[in-house]
């Protein structure tokens, strides 16, 4: 069969060349040769690992942990230490992102800073998708009076006024780290467990899960196995969406004095100085790098929720 | 329901004379009987979800199932035949009546066990959909999708399997190798031939097909009908086949019921309907297949509008307000599904004007 093809680098059409024909000319020389061997990986690595823009979105993801993980190695400058004698100073060789209005070095605030704000985003996204996913797909599935009642309590959850929660478990619980991600997955949770209840209730009524329940299988093992990949595609984008929207919320909590102590450097409240008018005009480094920081981590962790989504879609060849 | 005959008979409450008429012995014990099985849906309006009506999809049922047999069940679009089916399979809840399975020795009202004490029975009915497209879940490998209900039925280790799922999936003609793929690969008619295999993975005695190839075109029919066929000879399978196409059931059956907005209005041998049709509406539905023969001439009976609500059936017999013979017994009285008898075979109708055309 070989022979009546033409070989690797004979062309019978006139059309450029492109990079799949290198490739798979190259395919078919090892194949030829006798070297050629089938991955061994499974099909949702290499369709995540071919997806370039998941690939660059991990990237960037890890390079912006590793970073936040490793400031002391990073920097020498103490994110806390106030110097008087440099306030406002712009970019340079010592202050790579130049120092705040009491002296602090931007650049340590921004990795130091990531610490907190990846822990709370990305925590609390995480926490609010688990509990609103598990809660969200299996009283949907069972339906009458215990979906009902997870549709009350979210509702309650979600009319309450955020502030007066929040000021209620800080005076209860005290104002730490891990209570900012609890109240983010308290009051966060809602959203999500709307969404999968209404992909839940569509998806219940189709044929192949009407088949599983006839096999008499456990209504968990329908509803978490088999029914929850199909599902999870909008679910992944809304987490991404709301791991930013964390970020900035435990800024906005910290200026009210009810996160984090101010004086521990969080990307929200960097950015929170940006409100003065002054700074935005004269001063561009306290709010474009950590900005851009900002931006750059919820795109990368957009762009790895898309890649994970489309790495599980059968119906996407990678 | 003391005006029904055919409950009375099957209720083996047949007086001497009725038994000296029958001229056939009886059959064996059905492996299915459904007695008045009623399925209403809840209509509800308003903040507080006041019930304003029922549904009444399927509407007092009275049918047995012989082991072995076809049993084609026929109708237009919303007479409750798929709910009717899905209802037999435990899918929806039976509001009234019970369905009796009988085999290896056992009797039970299906519609009385919760889902624990279901479970048991679960493997002895199955169901093939009609939609080929979402009845298999698109996320999982066939192996995959087929896993779960072997591992529940005591499959254990996953090497046998794989060796069922694949022995299967040679049953219904298609290779080995088709489990490790997804469903988006296949064409509807090898889609629906694994729906088909995966009703048999628990090797159930009775399985019923939901319009199983409606949604398929003629060619890819043939060949299914031809492997259920197959399937049923060697596998001594019993078949409710649900279908909306009569030419499909005279090829398939051996006995019909029409359906009629939640009732029955005939049931007779497959023969027998198509030679001998009693009921008005059934008259109609067999004069709309299509003859491929220019000389013949048949007349065509049109019935005019729509199947009324099942929310408000009309009063008397169902069929009355399209029935081109309707009298006015017919807006008055339902007329129960009686025996008559054809040629020494039984056939069951629930018409008012058949005793009266026999007694002109």
């Amino acid at each position: 069969m070989t022979a009546t093809l033409p070989g690797p680098g004979t062309r019978t059409t006139a059309r450029p060349r492109t990079r799949h024909d290198r490739q798979f000319d190259r395919i078919r020389a090892r194949e030829e040769a006798g070297t050629f061997k089938a991955p061994v990986q499974g099909r949702f690595f290499s369709k995540f690992r071919s997806n370039k823009l998941a690939m660059i979105g991990l990237v960037v993801f890890s390079v912006i942990v590793l970073a936040s993980i490793c400031a002391p190695l990073l920097t020498t400058h103490d994110p806390q230490q106030i110097n008087l004698r440099a306030m406002l100073q712009p970019p340079s060789a010592d202050h790579w992102f130049g120092t705040d209005r009491t002296g602090r070095d931007v650049f340590a605030r921004v990795l130091y800073g990531g610490q907190v704000s990846i822990l709370v985003g990305l925590g609390s996204a995480l926490m609010a998708t688990i509990i609103g996913v598990l809660i969200g797909i299996y009283t949907a599935y069972v339906g009458g009076w215990v979906d009902a009642l997870a549709m009350r309590i979210s509702e309650i959850l979600m009319a309450f006024p955020q502030i007066i929660l929040v000021l209620m478990l800080v005076a209860i619980l005290g104002q730490s780290l891990s209570n900012l991600v609890l109240i983010f997955t308290l009051t966060g949770w809602g959203g999500i467990y709307r969404m999968a209840r209404a992909r839940m209730l569509s998806l219940r009524e189709e044929d192949y899960v009407q088949a599983l329940r006839a096999f008499g299988l456990a209504p968990a093992l329908i509803a978490y196995k088999h029914i929850l990949p199909n599902a999870l595609g909008p679910i992944m984008v809304n987490t991404t969406l709301s791991t930013a929207a964390f970020i900035l919320q435990e800024a906005g909590l910290s200026f009210l004095g009810l996160g984090v102590p101010l004086s521990t450097p969080t990307w929200g409240n960097i950015l929170n100085v940006a409100q003065d008018l002054r700074v935005l005009e004269n001063n561009w480094w306290l709010w474009l790098p950590v900005g851009i920081v900002i931006s750059l981590f919820v795109l990368s962790v957009n762009l790895i929720g898309d890649g994970l989504r489309d790495a599980t879609d059968p119906s996407q060849q990678g | 329901m003391p005006q029904n005959d055919l409950v009375d008979d099957q209720e083996g409450r047949v007086t001497a004379l009725a038994a000296a008429r029958q001229a056939v012995p009886a059959p064996e014990e059905p492996i299915l009987e459904l007695k008045d099985v009623k399925i209403h849906f809840a209509v509800t309006a308003g903040v507080f979800k006041r019930v304003v009506g029922h549904v009444r999809a399927v509407d007092g049922i009275d049918l047995q199932v012989r082991r072995g047999e076809v049993l084609g069940l026929v109708g237009e679009s919303g007479c409750g035949k798929t709910t009717l089916g899905k209802g037999i399979l435990q899918l929806v809840n039976i509001t009234n009546g019970s369905v009796t399975y009988r085999g290896n020795g056992e009797t039970v009202d299906l519609a009385e066990l919760d889902s624990k004490a279901l479970t048991p029975f679960r493997k002895r009915l199955q169901i093939v959909f009609q939609d080929p497209y979402s009845s298999l879940n698109p996320a999982f490998t066939i192996f995959g999708s087929l896993e779960d209900p072997l591992k529940k039925y005591g499959v254990t280790t996953r090497a046998e399997r794989r060796r069922v799922i694949g022995d299967l999936l040679e049953a219904v003609n298609m290779s080995r190798d088709a489990m490790d793929r997804y469903p988006h690969e296949f064409s509807g008619g090898q889609r629906q031939r694994i729906g088909i295999a995966r009703a048999l993975c628990v090797e159930p005695e009775l399985i019923v097909c939901d319009e199983a190839v409606s949604a398929l075109d003629v060619s890819i029919q043939a060949q299914v009908l031809q492997l259920l066929m197959e399937l049923k000879r060697d596998k001594n399978l019993t078949y409710i086949f649900i279908t909306h196409d009569l030419s499909v059931t005279e090829y398939l059956c051996d006995r019909i019921a029409v359906m009629y907005l939640g009732k029955i209005v005939e049931l007779c041998d497959a023969e027998d309907l198509y030679a001998n049709a009693l009921h008005p509406y059934t008259e109609a539905l067999l004069s709309a297949i299509p003859v491929a023969d220019l000389d013949k001439q048949t007349e065509r009976i049109v019935l005019e509008g729509d199947v009324p609500s099942p929310v408000d059936p009309p009063s008397g017999c169902r069929f009355h307000p399209r029935c081109r013979h309707a009298r006015d017994i017919c807006r008055q009285a339902e007329p129960p599904l009686k025996r008559y008898e054809i040629d020494g075979r039984d056939h069951y109708a629930a018409c008012h004007l058949i005793e009266r055309e026999a007694a002109d």
